[in-house]
């Protein structure tokens, strides 16, 4: 689905990736962990096209869409217009199938995007990266500033596109206690490498990546 | 009475002119964030040329049509100076357009000459409710308003139109879902390049222009299209119509000499309010 071979890209004079490297197979569930500033947003905005890898390879099988950190919604505009919007590239702008897997977005389609609380902009944001029919959906930072009630829903939707249409997600988390109970494989990106890479289940287990982004141990998922 | 009624149609006809300048400076804005500060030499390009191929024997109507094509290319060069530079800041690229401004005196004192230009324009008077008016005053109405409506559908019920809505609010997240932003901020300069160059077609007629006439245009554009906090084209008609009857009722019973000061300083005043009762200029794009 989404391959990235010994990816080099820079920000001005300072490297923010330096040499990574990633898969996420059809289908998959993969995390992506960190502390800020490690380079996740950089990665995610190099995989949609925002920005120009200096070095590497992106190879991206299918549709790939990107919900942006901070949910980037176009405030001034309606929730529906904001969905239409999603389908810039492959001009299918009837949001019906959005809907369906977001009821609660038809309820809102006429309100200003702006405002809306925080969780349902983060809906918004996720339904206009659907309007692109995507095989793979790249989330940044989910849970960024929601109720832990709020982001609970929305994994739950995330789960289910995953297991109905087969969309692979890739989850860019700060929470990695969130990100490891969701996904089956993850990547732990440290100062623009990969530090660590494995099955959930078995990076829970080392100490290190335990002690640096769980706050001690976890229950495996 | 009549002659209060003939000063204030004249006046509406000269601010549809700066309204429609005004425009081309919230297409701009609204795609860019950028203040285009060319946009009064597009309107004396648009004239110049039109006085020009009229001169030069070219019918009525293909003139007009060519020098607002002439104006839009003007407009599509200016693009490519300002913005042309991937990652150009709107400050930045508000600079070069201040200088772009500058660069055509040079081309159009060069091409034109300094001495003012006119055209015929549509002769005759017509009676409007038993007032008299100028027909090509009629004329700059007529246009002013379908231009107006066909930008304001073409803004807020287009896809296209809410793309271009969508760049100005927020540029990253457009780029994410793969709208061309630099492409549309050519498309928007491009679009203020005609409204600019409608502007100096319609108004030549009415007010002689030289190379230099676009400073009195981009201020009185500018005045009508701050108003709407350079996004919402409507209120920046309103303020157009509104600072051309001022002027031509000064000019009508008072001093023409204080014509542009008197409208300036209602305007100003408009500001102030409008500043008191929302603290600041924000980047709101609605219509």
């Amino acid at each position: 689905m989404i391959t990235v071979e010994d990816l080099v890209v820079h920000h001005g004079s300072a490297t923010a990736l330096n040499g990574v490297s990633l898969t996420v197979r059809h289908g998959e569930l993969v995390a992506l962990v960190g502390p800020n500033g490690a380079g996740k947003s950089t990665l995610v905005d190099t995989l949609s096209g925002v920005l120009r890898p200096t070095s590497g390879r992106v190879h991206i099988e299918g549709s790939l869409a990107h919900v942006p950190e901070g949910r980037q919604l176009f405030a001034d505009l309606t929730v529906e217009d904001n969905l239409r919007l999603g389908a810039w590239r492959s001009r299918e702008l009837d949001p019906t199938h959005v809907y369906e897997v977001l009821p609660a977005l038809h309820d809102l389609r006429h309100r200003r995007a702006g405002s809306l609380s925080g969780g349902q902009q983060q809906m918004v944001a996720v339904g206009r990266a659907l309007m692109a029919r995507p095989d793979v959906i790249a989330v940044d930072e989910l849970s960024l500033g929601l109720a832990p009630i709020v982001v609970d829903d929305l994994i739950r939707h995330l789960i289910a596109l995953n297991g109905e249409r087969g969309t692979a997600v890739l989850l860019i988390e700060q929470n990695a206690r969130l990100a490891f109970e969701v996904c089956s494989r993850a990547y732990v990106l440290e100062a623009g490498e990969v530090a660590a890479e494995g099955d959930c289940a078995e990076l829970a287990q080392s100490s290190k990546v335990a002690r640096a982004y769980l706050g001690g141990s976890v229950d495996a998922p | 009475m009549i002659e209060f009624f003939t000063h204030v149609l004249s006046g509406v006809a000269v601010g549809c002119g700066f309204a429609l300048v005004g425009s081309g400076l919230v297409a701009v804005y609204r795609v860019t964030g950028v203040v285009n500060f060319a946009q009064g030499m597009f309107a004396v390009v648009g004239g110049l040329c039109a006085s020009t191929f009229l001169a030069a024997g070219l019918w009525h109507g293909v003139a007009e049509l060519s020098a607002v094509a002439v104006a839009g290319a003007v407009g599509a060069l200016t693009w490519a100076l300002a913005l042309g530079k991937p990652g150009t800041s709107a400050m930045n690229a508000l600079i070069v357009t201040l200088a772009v401004g500058f660069l055509g005196y040079a081309v159009l004192v060069s091409v034109f000459g300094d001495t003012p230009r006119s055209s015929t324009g549509l002769a005759g008077m017509t009676s409007v409710f038993g007032v008299p008016v100028r027909t090509h005053h009629l004329l700059v109405i007529g246009v002013t308003a379908v231009v107006f409506i066909l930008l304001w559908l073409f803004l807020t019920r287009t896809y296209l139109g809410k793309a271009l809505t969508a760049c100005a609010t927020n540029p990253y997240a457009a780029r994410v879902i793969g709208i061309p932003v630099a492409r549309m901020a050519l498309f928007a300069f491009v679009l203020g390049g005609i409204l600019g160059g409608l502007a100096g077609v319609l108004l030549i007629p009415l007010r002689p222009m030289s190379f230099n006439s676009d400073v009195s245009l981009i201020v009185h554009g500018f005045a009508a299209a701050i108003l709407g906090g350079l996004t919402r084209p409507m209120v920046a008609l309103a303020g157009g119509v509104m600072l051309g009857v001022v002027e031509s009722l000064v000019a009508g019973y008072a001093n023409p000499a204080y014509q542009t000061m008197v409208a300036l300083m209602v305007m100003l005043v408009v500001m102030v309010w409008h500043a008191a009762r929302r603290p600041t200029l924000h980047q709101e794009v609605t219509v």
